[in-house]
């Protein structure tokens, strides 16, 4: 049974993963009800400072774009469609990964084989490049976006319980589950997979830091969620121009990014130390 | 050893060929016509469908890629730029040692500072400066490497006016004396190398704190210890080594994320690489261009991971008789 008191103390001892928890169950609370906080709508027009990017001040509080847009509105409902993209993606190719490597690693054979071999192209794609040519070809839509991060983006987690199921296999309960007769799709899916929880948990919130990462770019090279709406990503493609003036409007989304992705990959580090003891050094 | 070196080199053969067949047909399923891009509105259908032959466009897709594939393997042909009309691998070709020079100073800088990083903090564990470091590479891992060059160029160049933006490319060279000729390459380097350095301090630096600090829980260096050999000795002499070891596996495999990094640095430095190849290509659709530059990069991928075998195989002979 799963220690869950022992894993809580373990990561309660790691402070940084702890305010880390704290700030991205904030950040889900902003994107959930960023309409209901923000001071603008992202799209709202101030025509009084259009053309320029105007500097922080009382009325906007992180300055305004070049269209006249407030940055704090858009830092806001961008913290949707980033956290929504990262989270989103991770779920599908967590799910997509831990299933193909647990049928690999259980079944075998040809099946395994051929698993694999898809395992090692996409390794060997140059992913980032590889992403930005089929966004190119699709309708920019966040839909997208997740799909294929997430279509493209399993074969790391494939590998790793391929791996965990190639040693769990050997398990005597596995073998008394298929001595009392339990087909393999039920030995995979209870007790196979649950019982190599603990490093997917981790490589899923490590995931999450480099899916937004990777979402940031596609955005930032103008691939990724379209305007009018934006990504944290998306802000930086049309800030960049004004980054000499307004130095603001490319800060501001940018240390977003960096402190959301922080937040993930310490979050990460102590889930590894709290569910798997035998990973720490 | 030859024998596995061959056997590997056998093995990715076909992944290279499902790579360029993935990428072919991805290509070919963007809407619209490839060649559009050569037509105008008054463009004559009689015209159009010239053009449209003389490209092979008329032909069905998998007959296309047939095509392409024979050129390649038979004459190392990867077809033509649809912009300019040069051969799409002497193209390639031409801006790879920029690529190349930029991805291999980093490389070079990332090792020779994350190592001693990363031994100094596992043999000062839990010390400040180790608690520091953690820290800093934490956010070097964290920070998007397009943003920190929007940051570096913004405090280097806009703020401070400290170094010239200088995008190189062969011809500027032209002319230079010697000196002027190195200080000029160092300038327009220093900021992307920057960039696309952190993150590999970051992430190797650790790695190698883990690897070193494993090690030195060894049996055999609680033996050393026990014969009263010195700190230093056993640090450099004995754990230096086998704490290093996994390193080549990790600089191979992390060549991808390089690629990716310095793929958008290329972009912001207006770095005449492979990578802004590939994004010019991307705005152009010139569509046998990033052909080519996935199947360059594909191979690049590839034998980065095969000199790592290679190489780990060389230092570790209990891997090459797996």
């Amino acid at each position: 049974m799963v220690d869950f008191q022992r894993i809580i103390r373990i990561f309660g001892k790691n402070k940084l993963a702890v305010v880390s928890f704290y700030f991205i169950m904030f950040l889900i609370l902003v994107a959930i009800f960023g309409p209901l906080i923000s001071p603008y709508s992202p799209g709202d027009i101030d025509y009084s400072l259009m053309g320029v990017p105007h500097p922080p001040s009382m009325k906007h509080l992180m300055g305004t774009d070049g269209n006249g847009r407030d940055i704090l509105s858009r830092v806001l409902y961008g913290a949707r469609y980033t956290l929504m993209v990262g989270i989103g993606a991770v779920l599908v190719f967590i799910t997509i990964g831990t299933i193909l490597g647990a049928v690999s690693g259980y079944v075998g054979g040809w099946i395994d084989t051929i698993i694999m071999r898809i395992v090692d192209v996409l390794l060997s794609l140059p992913i980032l490049f590889f992403i930005l040519i089929i966004q190119m070809l699709l309708e920019s839509s966040i839909y997208n976006v997740i799909l294929v991060i997430g279509l493209t983006g399993w074969a790391g987690t494939c590998r790793l319980v391929r791996g965990q199921v190639l040693s769990i296999r050997e398990m005597t309960y596995i073998e008394s589950a298929r001595a009392i007769g339990a087909s393999s799709s039920r030995i995979i899916f209870r007790h196979v997979i649950p019982n190599t929880m603990a490093p997917i948990i981790v490589m899923a919130t490590l995931g999450v830091a480099s899916t937004i990462l990777l979402e940031s770019a596609l955005s930032f090279l103008g691939y990724g969620v379209q305007e009018p709406n934006a990504s944290w990503g998306g802000m930086l493609n049309k800030a960049q121009a004004f980054m000499s003036i307004a130095p603001w409007t490319v800060f501001f989304p940018g240390i977003l990014i960096v402190l959301t992705v922080l937040a993930f990959n310490f979050m990460g580090d102590g889930l590894r130390d709290a569910l798997d003891p035998k990973l720490k050094t | 050893m030859l024998r596995f070196i061959l056997k590997r080199i056998f093995f990715s053969i076909p992944i290279l060929f499902a790579v360029t067949i993935i990428t072919f047909f991805v290509l070919h399923a963007a809407p619209g016509d490839p060649a559009d891009i050569l037509m105008n509105p008054r463009t004559k259908p009689e015209d159009r469908a010239r053009i449209r032959k003389n490209l092979g466009l008329d032909k069905p897709v998998y007959i296309q890629y047939i095509i392409w594939l024979k050129n390649l393997v038979t004459k190392g042909d990867m077809g033509y730029s649809m912009v300019d009309g040069r051969p799409v691998f002497a193209t390639i070709m031409e801006r790879m040692p920029a690529t190349i020079a930029l991805m291999g100073t980093s490389y070079f800088l990332s090792i020779i500072l994350a190592i001693p990083l990363g031994i100094y903090c596992a043999v000062h564990r839990n010390s400040v400066f180790d608690h520091i470091l953690t820290f800093l590479s934490f956010i070097g891992l964290s920070i998007p490497s397009f943003w920190l060059a929007l940051i570096v160029i913004y405090l280097f160049v806009i703020k401070y006016n400290s170094i010239p933006f200088i995008s190189i490319g062969p011809p500027s060279f032209e002319g230079m004396g010697l000196l002027e000729l190195v200080k000029t390459i160092f300038l327009s380097m220093f900021l992307p190398v920057m960039v696309l350095t952190v993150r590999n301090i970051a992430v190797w630096s650790r790695y190698i704190r883990s690897s070193m600090v494993e090690t030195l829980q060894e049996d055999y260096i609680r033996t050393a210890r026990s014969l009263g050999i010195s700190e230093n000795t056993i640090i450099y002499k004995y754990a230096f080594k086998p704490a290093i070891l996994p390193m080549i596996t990790l600089v191979g495999l992390s060549l991808p994320n390089v690629a990716a990094g310095s793929f958008v640095i290329e972009y912001i430095f207006a770095w005449p690489g492979i990578g802004r190849l590939g994004i010019q290509a991307m705005a152009q659709r010139n569509y046998p261009i990033m052909m080519g530059d996935i199947l360059i990069a594909s191979v690049m991928i590839i034998a980065a991971n095969l000199l790592a075998d290679i190489a780990y195989g060389w230092a570790d002979p209990r891997i090459r008789r797996s």
